[in-house]
């Protein structure tokens, strides 16, 4: 089975504070510490687990810039076979249409039978799986936390529905997936790993190479466009308790018992 | 003309969901001229019950009502509301499982613009519509303008819009099935087969009165030990967030969120867990939120009603010390 996993690179929201720029006009980058969008990472963990069962290849896409390469390579270490960047001063400021066309013309060029994405990402809203698959007019499973591969044609897969129930449909070949997390145990990666892959080489394919029309992607081409950044009003917020651990513990406790929360 | 918003309703077993209402207010923040029209797909006496329901919120109701519905499948939705919405129309679907399933692959069909996950909006300029969304968890917010001029889908947040609960609308019902019936059955290449209700635990959180709920903040899985303590100094249950029923510390059952269970205890302590708004939607009930988290951006301090910035693995063993000392 050929597998292709659209990955991308964020901001780690586990490892950092975000914050606005005061002219608003992004966040603050400088110290940010950025990995694979964690959605992503269950993603390929799946696809190489399916590879490894039936055979056939994982290949790894990332739009972004030449930052983008190292997710790339993480995944290729994490047993991706290959890894292809799809960059282009053209593409910047694309909305989750132009990414998905620009994924698009990478994939019409291979043989695909499954494309897979992270479920959503921190800095998105886990629109482009589901946009590709219209586009492409294959069929499309969001959310999905199970997947059983069923024979050459066909697939079955689970999808998160509310109140921790799963929905389960047979879907056919080729398709588009959205990957939720939780649906495996991604492996881990240590910096070996990293270095074995360190001198594979990576295309770097920009808008001619995938016969895109500049225009119709990038911000000319975005239909819904991020204007800026603001902090949000935080409302009534909660009431932070100030002192030594010592002082908060005993507030903390008087509260907590005055609402019946010690019993 | 007035400009046509088409709203989705999203119901199970004949009740309509809290978004129906919610989208009504969505429909008229976005435009308060706009014609605001029902979309009902479904099959049966549950649909009609549907319909007669919301009828009283929306001046028209589109229904869809045929067997191959009686558990909607997106694809298949899909394909009939292509032929039945007009081009240039603006669609508001719920940012859920159902609404991501539907919405992203409508708007290519459609051919118009794509705003996922809105929370507010802040009107229209030149055919462009300002809104709201979050970013990063709900750390910071963005303004994003949408050129809905050659029509939109837009995925809406559940409880981001207060419901318009005035009900004076007599909407009439018109029967789309036929136009909407017309040709093949479209979607025909993903089929339903069942749902898989989810596993009963040990502990049944939604009747817990004290919850004492972990999240990412943990870090390790041996550190689990001081959550229990602290639950059982406490005299409550342990609960927890997506990502350590993703790392399977915790079973499934003990998830709280709009994927997990709905819990409705007096006490809620919120321990290194941001808060995204999928966790937030299975707190209800008004508990006293206890929120501790080094992040002090984190959004679970918004919500809270106490807060401590503080490690969770440094501060959560001395207050269940402190705990065990009063209690004696």
């Amino acid at each position: 089975m050929e597998i292709l996993v659209c990955i991308k690179r964020v901001p780690d929201t586990s490892e950092n504070e975000i914050e606005v720029k005061s002219d608003g006009t992004d966040i603050e980058r400088d110290d940010l510490v950025y990995s694979v969008n964690e959605w992503d990472n269950y993603a390929v963990e799946e696809a190489i687990q399916i590879r490894d069962k039936v055979g056939g290849s994982v290949t790894v896409v990332s739009v972004g810039d030449e930052e983008a390469e190292e997710v790339l390579r993480r995944e290729m270490a994490m047993g991706a076979d290959k890894g292809i960047l799809l960059s282009d001063d053209a593409f910047e400021g694309s909305d989750g249409k132009g990414i998905a066309s620009i994924l698009k013309a990478e994939i019409e060029k291979g043989n695909y039978d499954l494309i897979l994405t992270g479920a959503q990402a921190d800095d998105g809203a886990g629109q482009v799986g589901g946009i590709l698959a219209a586009m492409l007019d294959w069929p499309y499973a969001s959310l999905v936390n199970f997947l059983e591969i069923v024979d050459d044609n066909k697939i079955k897969v689970g999808r998160e529905i509310a109140g921790g129930n799963q929905e389960m449909n047979e879907i056919d070949l080729p398709c588009v997936l959205s990957i939720q997390t939780g649906i495996n145990e991604p492996r881990y990666v240590g910096i070996r790993g990293i270095r074995k892959v360190a001198s594979l080489e990576i295309p770097v394919l920009g808008a001619d190479d995938l016969g895109i029309a500049p225009g119709s992607v990038g911000e000319s081409g975005a239909k819904t466009k991020r204007q800026n950044y603001f902090v949000p009003e935080l409302g009534e917020g909660a009431e932070i308790l100030e002192g030594s651990t010592d002082e908060i513990i005993d507030k903390l406790i008087e509260l907590i018992k005055s609402k019946g929360g010690i019993k | 003309m007035a400009r046509q918003v088409f709203a989705y309703i999203i119901h199970k077993d004949g009740v309509v969901d809290d978004t129906a209402l919610e989208l009504v207010a969505a429909a008229g923040k976005l435009d308060p001229d706009a014609s605001i029209t029902a979309v009902v797909a479904g099959a049966g006496a549950e649909l009609d019950t549907v319909c007669n329901e919301v009828a009283s919120s929306f001046a028209e109701i589109w229904k869809i009502d045929d067997e191959a519905l009686a558990y909607v499948n997106a694809e298949v939705l899909r394909g009939m509301l292509v032929r039945i919405l007009p081009k240039g129309g603006i669609v508001l679907v719920p940012y859920e499982h159902f609404g991501m399933d539907l919405a992203p692959g409508l708007s290519v069909k459609l051919d118009a613009a794509y705003l996922p996950d809105a929370v507010d909006f802040e009107g229209v300029e030149d055919g462009r519509l300002k809104a709201v969304r979050e970013e990063y968890s709900g750390q910071v917010s963005t303004h994003v303008l949408c050129d809905i001029s050659e029509g939109a889908v837009i995925t809406v947040r559940p409880g981001s819009f207060k419901a318009n609960e005035s009900k004076s609308a007599n909407g009439q019902v018109v029967d789309k099935t036929a136009e909407a019936m017309e040709g093949d059955l479209p979607g025909s290449a993903r089929r339903y087969l069942e749902v898989v209700e989810a596993e009963i635990g040990d502990v049944d959180i939604t009747k817990s009165d004290i919850l004492v709920s972990v999240g990412r903040g943990i870090e390790d899985e041996e550190n689990l030990e001081i959550i229990y303590e602290l639950a059982e100094a406490m005299g409550g249950d342990v609960s927890c967030s997506r990502p350590i029923v993703d790392a399977k510390w915790l079973e499934k059952s003990r998830q709280v969120g709009t994927s997990g269970q709905t819990v409705k205890p007096k006490v809620y302590m919120a321990l290194g867990i941001s808060g995204t708004f999928q966790h937030l939607g299975g707190i209800k009930g008004a508990p006293f939120v206890v929120a501790v988290n080094k992040n002090p951006k984190a959004p679970i301090f918004q919500i809270a009603d106490v807060g401590v910035v503080d490690d969770i693995l440094d501060f959560i063993p001395k207050l269940t010390d402190r705990i065990n000392e009063i209690k004696g």
